[in-house]
Order: C-alpha cells, then structure tokens, then sequence
C-alpha cells in the first residue's frame, strides 16, 4: 500500500508527519511513501534526505492524495481536505473528536476511515504511540525556553564579580507530562522549582524531576482517569487558590498546564494574582487552547499586563520545535502502523481487538466509532491501592507483655524441669552449651554481608571439630567400630581441609 | 599428654574458635580469623590423638586425614566460585553423617552408666544421630537441588504438615522405645534407633524438598546452623566440653544467618521451614496470570550509549550472573566505566543468589573491589539519582510488586527499588518467572528496557561497544 504524506496547511505549523528514518521504517513494513514537496521544510528535514530515504516527491497534491492509500498528518483535515479524501482511505492525524463535532460529521460522510492520534488509549503498551505525551513533553520544555525569552534574568544563581544574581523561581502548575517536562528543563537552567498537583501520587515524580511538590494541608484525591486529575471540591479549590496567591507574590515564572477532559481548562490563576506578581514575571499558560488556566491569557497569542507580567497563550509549543516534534510524532506513527501490520507486508488492517488500534480508531468505513468502548486498564498502569503500608505497621505493633515473657517463661520452667532430674555431671555440660550459645549469638550479630559465605564456609569447617568424636573411638577393639571411626574421620578430614581453604581462596579475593 | 593438658588445649581451642567466628565479622579480620580457626583445628585434633583416649590405631588416623585431606584440598580448588553453595551444602552432609556415624559407634560400644545417667546418655545418642541424619539427608538434597540435579520447585505433599508432625510423634515414641529396651536385659534397642534413622533421613528430605528454591539461602544456612546442633549433641553424648561449645558456636551462628535471610525476606522463620513458597496467603496473585502490557526491548549498542551517556551506575546481580558466569566481563565493563569517570557501584540484596553473600563472592572472584559493592539498605535511597541500572539475572528481589500489590507471594519483601531510577535495563534470557513464579512488573514499566540473551554473551558484546 502507499503512504502519502500532505504539506500541513494550517497556518504556522511547521512540524510534518514523517521524518526520512521513519520513512526507512515505514518501507521495512511493506509500504511505498511519498510526501508533498517542501512538507518537511519548516521541520529543517529537506526533499532530498527523504529521496534519498527512498521515498517518492509529489509536487501535485491532488496526485499524492489520489494515489495514497494511507494518508499521514499532524492537524486535523481542513475542508479541503476533506474533499480530497476519497473512499477506502485511511487518515491518521489529530483529530479532537470531542471537541470537533462538525469535523466529525463531515468526515464520517465518506468511506474511510479515520484514526485519531489523540485518542490511542492510555494504556502501557500503547505509551509507544501516545502522541499527546510526546507533545506534552516538548510543549512543557519549549514553556520554559519561552519564558526564559521573555524573562529579563538568569534562570540560575551567579555569585559573580558584579554582584549577586538570585536564580529564579519557578511554579510549575500540574505535574502531568507537561509539567514534569517543564520541571526538568528549569531545573537544568538553575531555577529554583516547586510544583503542584492534585494528585498526591505524583509527588515522587515531581522530586524525581528536581522540584520541591506543594502540599496543600487538605485531604482530597485528585486522581481521575486515565492519568488525568478530576474536577476537585469548593472547599479543596479554595485552599489551593490561596496556596497560589501566596505563591504567585513570590515567584517569577508560573507555568500552568492543568486540564481536565473535555472541559475547559479550570482558571487557577486570578486576576489578583497577576497583579500581586513583580514586574518583568511571566506566565506561560499551556491550557490557552481550552481557554487558559489565568483569566488574562488571550489565546494564541502573547500579552503583556499593564504590571509588567507577560502571559504566553501560544497553542503551537510543539510546533515551535518542529524537528523535534515531528521526529517524536512520526515515530510514534510509526508504531501505531508497525501495530497495524502485522505481517510486514505493507497491508493496513483495523483490527478492533487490538485494544491500541481500537481506541485510535474514531471513523470505520465512513461510520462514527467514536467513543470506543471502555477499555480495561492494563495491570501495569494501574496504581494499586496503598494497602501494604498498614499491613506493616499492624506487623511491627509490639507484642503484649505476657507474649514477651512468654518464652522466658517457658524456658524457666524447661530448666528447672531439667534441673530436677538430671545429674550434676549433665547440668555442668548444660551450663557450657547455653552460655556457647550466647556467645555465639554475640559474635556473629555483627557480621557484614558480604562475608556470609566466607562465615558459612568457615563454620563448616569448625563444625567438624565433630571429628575429635569419631578419634576417641579410633582405638575401640572392635573392627566394625573401629571402621566406622576410620570412615567418619576420613570424611570429616575432608570437611576441615575442604572448609578451611575454600574459605581462604574466597578471602583472598576480597581485595579494596 | 595428660587429661589436663588435652582441656587446657580444649579451651584454648575454643577460644580460637571464637576468635575465627569474630574475625569473620569484617573484612580486615577475616584472613586473621581462619587462620585462627585453622590452628585451633590443629590444636584439638592433636591434643586429641596425643590424649589418653588415643592408644592405638594411630596409622588409621594418619591414613584417613591424608585421604581426606588431599580430597578436601582438591575440592576447595577445582569448585567454581558459582558452585559455592552446593559444595557447603554437601560439606554440611558430611558433618551430619559424621554425627550419625558416632553416634552408633558410642552405642555399639557399650557404656557402664547406670539409672538417670544412663537414660540421658541414650536420649544424647538418640538426639545426636536425629540431627546427624536430618542434616546429612536435607544437605544432600540441598546439593541436588543447588547444582539442579533435583528440581527448584517445592514439593507440595497433600499433608506435609500433618506428614511431619506423624514423623516427629514417631520419633518421639522411638526415643521412648529406645531408652526402654536400652534398660530391659536382652532388650533390643538397635531396632528403635535404627527406624528412628530411617525416620531422620525421610524428614530431612521432606523438609528440604518442600522448601521453594527462593528460599535456599536460608536452608543453606539452616542445614549450617544443624551441623552445629549435631555437634554439640555429639559433645552431650561424649560428654565433651570442646564438642558442646563449638557445635553450639556453629549452631547459633546459623541460627542467626537464617534468621537475617529471613528478615531480608520479610518471611516468618517458621514458615519457611515448613515450606511451600507463596501457598500461604491464599490469594491468587494479583495480576501476575494477566497481560501487564508490552515490554520494550534494546539493542546492545543502545546499551552501551546508555551506559557511557550516564553519571550514576548500579549494577544489580542476582543468580543469572553467577549461571552465565558474568562477573568478569561485569567487572571489567566497571573498570571501563570508572576509568571514563562514571561513578559505578553494586547494589546487592541479601538474597541475592543462593546462598548468603553468594553475590559478594563473585564479584570478589572477579576482583570487583569491595568498597564499590554495597548492601541494599545503604544504596536503596539513592536509586531516584542513577542514571542507569543494570539487573544482570535477577528477577524477585527487583519486583515492584512485593510492595505494592498486597496478595503478591512475596508481599512485604523488601526489594531493591531500581524502577526509581531513570532508566533500569534488564538483561535476560526471556520472559520466564523468577524463583517465586511471580510475574515481575518492572519488565513492563516505561523506564525499563530489556536486553535479551544470555547474560555473558549480552555483556561482552556491550563492553566492545564501549572500549
């Protein structure tokens, strides 16, 4: 079958969907791909490195659609590409069904079919081809490059000749793959970072990230589906915007990127706040495109308060490190297809069981199967519940005083029992025993680790100091004992010699 | 030699032994502590054969210790350093055997005591040849299973318990038995102590064939620390000071080595002896039959960029290393490593392999130096700041389940936390279980990458990526 792979058209995108290594890839699995001329231009991958990968040039769009059985993209289709779509064609490409009703309909007029990159489930086999955390992740990085653009310091501190240079603080608001991005790249530029979120789980990924995570004194999971948090209540949402009041008078960058699905994006940051922020702050708001976390974000665009705080509204972050993105989102094309051909042989097949495939998949043979049915969650993505850390502490609670005593009791009571019937002679062997014990117990609490085998080897070979049994009965008169005796000698002679120079080879090797 | 002189080296034997076991407590000391126990041996077996209680068949003596001496030699320097534990588990055999062996020869020959004395002389013989017999059957099946003669799953008997307890009333009711034809004139005592040996012999297998080869490193440890009882119920029964107090040295000190495993395990003493692995909870585990997703494999050349692109190393060995006989290709990627200033060390979990401190002794053969290997409680807080991990044939003690999925078999284990890590890369054979049988969740984490073959092959080919 034959790939074709469209110029964007929207303006000011400039990722394209396939890179030339993954148009080696794509050929691996059977396909033939051509692409419009230019289409990966403003993605600094130019026409001759995708000949060169094999792949064919079409300067004629109608011809590249005409001839392609698959047609690869970032945005979803405008009208007029709707137009070209003809039937039985397959269209992989964002696609927003929630949000793009019309699209929808006009789509589901002819017979193809459609699969829409954001909507591959999240589940862990599917993490491949999830586009939208390949986005995310360039989106929270490029949120950072951008407010470092417009932010008039150093991200890092400097004790310099010149003076002392604070570093910067940055709040990062929503710790999803967005966030967590964002995190990592103001770490790295020196900023002093802390996050929220209203999942406490995320906690550790945060601190793995090199951020401090905002704890809000208020007991409430955010937690909703799927990796998203949830809607939370009045009383959680009150506490969590006096937190950013408070934080918003101390910080020089926020970045949000809270968002709920399918609803607008909730606004986190008032207009108060934008006024209580210093002069020369910025705001990079990655929701603007579902209406902005801050009330003053004018999507798509950026703005400055009349305090001096730039709010960044931009909905293209990805684009706006089109080779990168188009590298991520081409490969992770690349799986879904990979996953769609099973058998190499550059045939596409829509296979419903496949859970990936299924949940991708928003028109069949000009049908709407959009929303699928719910997918079970896979083992592996689910959190568990927390449920070991009690169990533990039910194990550690310290026994009642009579169980403590118990076996002192027992073992009082057993000596005595012995006492009154043995004889002197076995109370004295009795006495050396018990106190062996201790001794024994004594010295080898403190053995390192390391020289467990070394002690283990080491103590079987003390142990055949047995063989002093088997010498006193050596002179016995009796043949058979006395044979007995040889034999019992002779494989504890192996015992003592084997033990102690295994053990000694293993010591040897211990070296600093 | 006299009677006095044969104690006074008794006791200075005994304290060289305690001496051996303290200096084995560290690294400096250790050399100086065998030594110690090699010349308090020396001292008791000489003080011995020139004791009153030796007069004759001294060229038997000689004979037999050179035999066994040269077969020790030559066992201690043909074993592999991977063999370790099933050459100490069939050392400890010969211990119990010995006992076993002693025991009959002290009743066969007779003994002039009368009344109580007498009584507790035979339950001392009857106890000796017990823990002899249960020692030398379990240990040889401890070999078998170490080295693989025997399969590694636990036999499950339909009423193991109730199995053994029938064996120890029987027991119970031989010594009885024992000690009463023992006192009858004509009264046939051989035939009680005999059953009772077969009995030992038949427990010692159950026991040890029931245990889950998770769990042989506290056998291992066990079967030292019975070695030890035997010993010093051999010392009872010879009415020996020397016997009792280093048979109980040993004793203890197994003892407690089993008790650290099991603690290392978050495993109940007890229940480990009575066997079977992971049938206690009850639960069927959670999400181990189920699909958990897709792993992501690599190639070895993305290993070895992995590898020099990192800052922090931990290499997680478990018993896959010690099988492909990997720790020199292990440690000479290490050295590469550190030569390029990347900071490598060893996380070792104390069950790592089958036998206590089994890990440390291969990387030692390897000549891995000591200071970069750490236990797991020393290092098990830094994993959020490595780069990347390496688990070289592990599988049980890196599994996220044991803490977080409550019906997990090996629930409550503490376990190394390698997923917190930036990337773990696993190298395996394939997907198989572990030990325990439970499937591992970290194959399928996103920072997990696995690296299938074998461990020797996988790792020479990425040390020729990375030189």
């Amino acid at each position: 079958m034959k790939i074709g792979v469209p110029k964007e058209t929207y303006a000011g995108e400039k990722r394209v969907a396939t890179t030339p290594e993954v148009v080696n890839w794509l050929q691996k699995l059977g396909y033939d791909v051509s692409l419009e001329a230019g289409a990966g231009a403003e993605a600094n991958y130019s026409d001759a490195a995708y000949s060169e990968a094999g792949a064919e040039i079409v300067t004629d769009i109608k011809t590249l659609w005409d001839s392609s059985d698959i047609i690869l993209k970032v945005r979803a289709p405008d009208d007029n590409e709707i137009e070209l779509l003809h039937d039985g064609q397959t269209l992989i490409s964002f696609i927003w069904p929630a949000q793009n009703k019309s699209l929808m309909e006009k789509l589901s007029a002819k017979k193809v079919n459609i699969l829409a990159m954001d909507s591959v489930p999240r589940i862990s086999r599917a993490q491949k081809m999830d586009a939208l955390s390949s986005m995310a992740n360039i989106a929270g990085y490029r949120a950072i490059v951008e407010a470092s653009h417009n932010f008039g310091r150093f991200f890092t501190g400097q004790i310099t000749a010149a003076g002392k240079v604070p570093p910067a603080k940055v709040l990062v608001i929503g710790a999803g793959v967005a966030g967590l991005a964002a995190i990592g790249a103001a770490n790295s530029l020196g900023a002093i970072v802390r996050s929220f979120d209203t999942r406490p789980e995320v906690k550790e990924q945060v601190e793995s990230m090199g951020a401090d995570f905002l704890l809000l004194e208020f007991k409430e999971d955010g937690s909703g589906e799927g990796g998203y948090a949830k809607t939370m209540s009045n009383e959680f949402i009150a506490a969590e915007m006096a937190l950013f009041a408070e934080q918003a008078k101390e910080v020089d960058i926020i970045v949000t990127t809270a968002l709920i699905p399918g609803k607008p994006a909730p606004k986190l940051i008032t207009i108060e706040m934008v006024n209580s922020m210093k002069n020369g702050s910025v705001i990079v708001d990655l929701a603007a495109e579902q209406g902005g976390n801050c009330e003053l974000t004018v999507p798509h665009e950026l703005s400055v308060t009349d305090n001096g705080v730039t709010i960044i509204g931009y909905s293209d972050l990805p684009s706006r490190l089109p080779t990168q993105s188009s590298q991520l989102y081409s490969t992770n094309l690349r799986h879904l297809i990979t996953d769609m051909t099973p058998e190499k042989d550059g045939v596409i097949t829509i296979d419903f069981e496949d859970e990936a495939v299924r949940g991708a998949t928003v028109v069949k043979s000009g049908e709407i199967t959009w929303p699928p049915p719910q997918v079970k969650l896979s083992a592996a993505s689910t959190k568990p519940p927390e449920a070991p850390a009690p169990l533990k502490k039910e194990e550690i609670k310290p026994p009642s005083l009579f169980n403590q005593m118990l076996p002192v009791i027992i073992g009082a009571l057993v000596l005595l029992g012995v006492g009154s019937v043995a004889p002197a002679s076995f109370m004295t062997h009795f006495t050396v025993f018990v106190l062996s014990c201790f001794v024994g117990y004594m010295v080898i609490w403190n053995v390192s680790a390391s020289l467990h085998t070394p002690l283990m080897s080491v103590t079987n070979a003390v142990s055949s100091i047995i063989v002093i049994g088997a010498l006193v009965q050596i002179s016995s008169s009796d043949p058979v004992l006395v044979s007995l005796a040889a034999f019992g000698i002779l494989i504890t002679s192996i015992n003592i010699v084997g033990g102690f120079a295994v053990t000694q080879r293993m010591l040897d090797m211990f070296r600093k | 030699m006299s009677e006095g002189l044969v104690t006074a080296s008794y006791i200075g034997a005994i304290v060289l032994f305690i001496l051996t076991l303290g200096g084995l407590s560290h690294q400096e000391s250790a050399r100086k502590g065998n030594l110690y126990g090699i010349i308090g041996m020396a001292l008791a077996i000489l003080a011995t054969v020139f004791g009153p209680e030796v007069f004759n068949n001294i060229h038997i003596i000689i004979a037999t210790m050179l035999i066994g001496g040269t077969i020790g030699i030559i066992l201690a320097k043909r074993v592999a350093m991977t063999q370790m534990p099933e050459l100490v588990a069939i050392l400890h055999s010969f211990v119990g055997l010995a006992a076993v062996l002693v025991g009959y020869v002290n009743f066969m020959g007779g003994s002039s005591l009368i009344g109580v004395e007498k009584t507790i002389h035979e339950v001392e013989i009857y106890v000796g040849i017990l823990i002899g017999a249960i020692t030398f059957s379990g240990s040889v099946i401890a070999f078998g299973k170490l080295s693989g003669k025997i399969g590694g799953n636990p036999l499950m008997l339909p009423a193991r318990h109730w199995l053994n307890l029938g064996l120890l009333i029987a027991s119970i009711y031989f010594c009885y038995d024992f000690v009463h034809q023992g006192h009858l004139d004509g009264g046939n005592a051989m035939m009680p102590l005999m059953i009772m040996t077969a009995i030992a012999l038949i427990f010692g297998i159950h026991m040890v064939l029931a245990i889950g080869g998770a769990d042989m490193p506290v056998v291992v440890s066990m079967l030292n620390s019975y070695s030890g009882w035997a010993a010093s119920a051999t010392g009872f029964m010879l009415g020996n000071d020397l016997l009792i107090v280093v048979g109980a040295l040993v004793g203890s000190s197994g003892a407690i080595l089993s008790y650290i495993m099991c603690r290392a395990m978050n495993r109940n003493f007890f229940s480990v002896i009575a066997g079977g692995f992971g049938t206690t909870s009850g639960a069927v585990p959670s999400g181990s039959s189920e699909e958990q997703g897709e792993v992501i494999s690599i190639e070895t050349h993305e290993v070895a960029e992995l590898l020099l692109d990192a800052k922090e190393v931990m290499i997680i060995p478990g018993y896959g290393m010690a099988v492909a006989q990997a720790q020199h290709t292990v440690h000479e990627i290490t050295q590469t490593l550190r030569d390029k200033k990347i900071n490598v060390r060893f996380g070792i979990h104390p069950v790592a392999g089958r036998m206590p401190g089994h890990m440390n002794v291969l990387l030692a053969e390897a000549r891995v130096p000591y200071d970069i290997v750490y236990e797991m409680d020393e290092i098990n807080d830094d994993f959020p700041d490595i780069d990347v991990s390496v688990i070289i044939g592990a599988n049980d003690i890196v599994n996220p389940s044991a803490q977080e999925d409550p019906n997990s078999p090996i629930a409550g284990m503490p376990v190394m936390e390698c997923w917190k890590g930036k990337t773990t890369v696993v190298l395996k054979r394939g997907m198989a279980t572990g030990y325990a049988g439970v499937q591992n969740p970290l194959f399928f984490k996103e920072n997990t990458r696995m690296y299938f073959g074998d461990a020797k092959q996988s790792l020479d080919s990425v040390l020729k990526e990375i030189l």
